[in-house]
């Protein structure tokens, strides 16, 4: 078996920096903004202030099963049983400190919210501006349910002015439109090396797998428009590209491809990294993963003026359900997949609903379509042994179909 | 000539009330108007009736949901649900078109699936999530100006600036009636049953208007006959949500010596407040009320509007206690509530959140808790 990617080693490394540079921001100087991890990070970049993502954030609650007890808390306070564990957990923890980071996140000085991944997060970022008492900025993305109009391009363009006056204000400087176009140049960079990743999945067998990627998009998500992130997505895309050359592949005996759909299930990563494994499928690619590559065809690398919006809105998470069914059409054929994961996931309605639909649109392609309700942090959502049972059957009929 | 039976305006309300589709397919019977659906308060009913077209909010009605449930999990929140089924089921068989207005995460993905699913024109009103700046206000204006053109081309008409200004005012005089209900259950409580305001916004929500107009001018005359200027010693409530109609809740609460003397609901004051200017581009004018009336929790309107807004109701009307209806699984509502109850224990006020599906019995249990908040006023 390939064992485990040398890079990780280095992108632990490069997270742990980052996070002690972010809370130590203030000695330098230095302003913390929180930002939606679908917002146009690149003019914080070119500002020089540090963005920290209470997703990201998140997810690593995710991962040290701590989503359902940050949760319980929340929902002490009033906060629902049903909605979004992120929003959840980002909130006790900002009250408790409990987290995965010593300390938890740094306090911020601006938040920095988009709606183009959900409504949620405007409601959480209200919270957390009330609370903090800093100024919010709203990139406002509007739906694209079959059409991004004319003038919602207008809106969108009007707006990234608008974000830098925003930017300019609260830190009493001049934007740096030399320094942004080179961030721009660089961020689109590591979207194509985050996609070149993402392909080596097309190789049989699979250099990684879709945990890998869950694992190594942080850096994408967080750091996009710094050279850091360049240079680390060109050493894991050489060490891939090694492996692909020797035939090596994540998971031992590659039988059976697999797409997985929605955000990952953070605190079962190993046990379903593992289940699938022992029946030699490898999870190869990912809708959510992909989407920080997904819309490089509207960026202008010489124009972020009248590009940037046009992308951030144009996301994964902001398109109709029957958009989204191409897309998954598109990675099936790509990637050569014998069958669909659906993590049904309670905390994430706008990815979650339309599911069933997808899976009716996919009619056509004869594929197996497994739907795993969890939810991504919150372990009390979540039934292992049902979701064995499930993955199970699953796993039968695609050896069936397949032999 | 045959003597005409004359049926009082409130009975003609709840009948409507009672079987809302029954009436619009009777309507579309009748006098042949094509009918048009919308999911939630932000559809500008102008619009449409300027396009001779009539406007009505789909409510829901389904209580099984065995269709909905094979396109949205069990964790949506039972008015996408039941809106889903209505149109699944063959219920709205009478639907010509249908709006959605961008509102929560929810009714986003209802559209979408609305649109692969059931036979009807679709309009999408891709609105702003932001409505406190000059850019989104304008975004929305051209929103709504696209909506016209939408509508003008799909039905092959021509909606001109008379019949919008027409249409606006005979909303505006539809929603000053409907809010002059309202003042006058907050000035002397009791004045009508909960249960009966409740039924005739929810019926005035579907009816023709100009129709409306008639029943709820006669209905206003009638309680005003009725009014004594006594010393009225009753307990006043508000109620928070997004929708409500569950009688029974007025019940308990009128059992009690308190009535509902305001809410904020989308299926209350939310629908009616804000009036809209008669002068200048009648289009930018309807934007404009959206943007000024109080908002969706799924719309911004700076910060702390929603905890600003409820303490103005509260001082308005002389409250004493808050009770919030929420749907279970509703996002953008059940994130509000926390930071609002912080602010009303800081007022010391007395309130009580019960979660709740569109068509839930009230059971014992909540009947208790409604009961023990109004004996500790
Ligand atoms: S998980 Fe879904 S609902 Fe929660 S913040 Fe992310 S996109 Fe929004
Ligand atoms: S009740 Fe809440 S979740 Fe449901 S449609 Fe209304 S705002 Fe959306």
């Amino acid at each position: 078996m390939a064992g485990r990617l040398k890079a990780t080693k280095r992108m632990k490394k490069i997270m742990r920096r980052y996070y002690t540079q972010a809370k130590y921001a203030h000695l330098f100087g230095k302003k913390v903004a929180w930002i939606t991890s679908g917002g146009p990070v690149e003019p914080l970049i070119a500002m020089n202030i540090i963005p920290v993502y209470p997703e990201n954030h998140g997810a690593m609650i995710g991962a040290s099963k701590m989503g359902g007890k940050l949760s319980e808390f929340a929902e002490g306070m009033g906060y629902s049983q049903d909605v979004c564990s992120y929003a959840k957990g980002d909130i006790t923890s900002s009250i408790t400190k409990e987290s995965p980071i010593p300390g938890g996140l740094p306090k911020p000085d601006l938040l920095v919210c988009s709606n183009n991944i959900c409504g949620t997060v405007l409601k959480w970022y209200e919270i957390q501006a009330r609370k903090f008492n800093v100024p919010l900025f709203i990139y406002d993305t509007p739906f694209v349910h079959t059409e991004f109009t004319q003038e919602a391009k207008e809106y969108v363009d009007a707006q990234t002015q608008e974000y830098i006056q925003f930017l300019e204000r609260v830190t009493g400087k001049k934007f740096n439109h030399k320094r942004m176009k080179k961030v721009w140049r660089l961020s689109l960079k590591s979207m194509h090396l985050w996609k070149a990743v993402l392909e080596t999945a097309e190789h049989k067998p699979s250099p990684m797998t879709a945990f890998d990627a869950f694992f190594h998009l942080a850096l994408i998500v967080t750091l996009r428009g710094k050279k850091t992130v360049v240079r680390y997505y060109q050493l894991l895309l050489k060490e891939l590209k090694e492996r692909t050359e020797q035939d090596v592949g994540a998971v031992e005996n590659e039988k059976y491809r697999l797409l997985w759909d929605n955000l990952p299930i953070w605190f079962r990563m190993r046990w379903l990294s593992e289940k699938f494994a022992g029946h030699q499928a490898a999870l190869v690619a990912d809708t959510y993963t992909q989407a920080w590559c997904g819309v490089i065809d509207y960026i202008d690398e010489n124009d972020y003026m009248s590009s940037l919006g046009e992308a951030y809105t144009r996301i994964h998470l902001n398109v109709g359900v029957d958009q989204m069914a191409e897309t998954i059409k598109k990675f099936i054929k790509q990637y050569n997949v014998d069958g669909l994961v659906m993590h049904s996931n309670r905390s994430c309605k706008p990815y979650s609903f339309g599911q069933y639909d997808i899976q009716n649109l996919l009619r056509e392609m004869d594929i197996p379509v497994l739907i795993l309700e969890a939810d991504m942090t919150d372990e009390r959502k979540f039934s292992e042994s049902q979701a064995e049972t499930r993955i199970d059957a699953f796993m039968e009929m695609i050896k069936q179909k397949k032999n | 000539m045959k003597e005409e039976i004359k049926i009082p305006a409130l009975l003609q309300f709840k009948e409507v009330a009672r079987a809302p589709y029954e009436y619009l397919r009777e309507l579309k019977k009748t006098t042949g108007v094509q009918m048009i659906g919308s999911s939630c308060t932000y559809t500008p009913e102008e619009i449409i009736l300027a396009a001779g077209l009539h406007p009505f909010r789909i409510f829901a009605e389904s209580q099984s949901l065995s269709r909905a449930d094979a396109h949205i999990q069990a964790y949506g929140c039972s008015m996408v649900r039941g809106m889903l089924e209505d149109g699944l089921s063959g219920n709205l068989d009478f639907l010509d078109g249908v709006v959605f207005p961008h509102a929560c995460d929810s009714i986003q993905r209802l559209s979408d699936i609305w649109r692969l699913n059931v036979r009807s024109l679709h309009f999408d009103l891709l609105l702003p999530v932001k409505l406190d700046t000059p850019l989104a206000k304008s975004y929305f204006e051209k929103v709504t100006e696209r909506f016209r053109r939408d509508l003008e081309r799909a039905f092959d008409v021509a909606i001109t600036e008379e019949a919008l200004i027409a249409a606006i005012e005979l909303m505006n005089e539809f929603r000053n009636l409907l809010r002059k209900l309202y003042l006058m259950q907050s000035q002397y409580p009791g004045i009508m049953k909960g249960s009966d305001l409740g039924q005739v916004v929810e019926a005035s929500m579907v009816m023709d208007k100009k129709k409306a107009v008639a029943l709820l001018k006669e209905w206003v005359s009638e309680l005003e006959a009725g009014v004594k200027p006594e010393k009225i010693n009753k307990k006043r409530i508000l109620i928070s949500g997004s929708v409500c109609s569950h009688p029974d809740i007025h019940q308990i609460i009128e059992a009690n010596n308190a009535v509902v003397v305001y809410d904020d609901l989308c299926s209350g004051s939310r629908y009616f407040e804000g009036i809209i200017s008669n002068t200048g581009n009648p289009v930018q004018a309807i934007a404009g009320r959206y943007t000024e009336r109080y908002v969706c929790p799924a719309k911004h309107l700076g910060v702390g509007f929603q905890m600003e807004n409820m303490k103005k109701l509260i001082q308005e009307h002389k409250v004493d206690a808050v009770l919030f209806l929420l749907l279970k699984f509703c996002e953008p509502f059940s994130f509000d509530y926390p930071d609002i109850k912080k602010e009303l224990e800081a007022m010391k006020l007395p309130f009580l959140m019960v979660e709740m599906d569109r068509h839930n019995e009230v059971d014992e249990q909540m009947r208790t808790r409604i009961d023990t908040l109004l004996e500790i006023l």
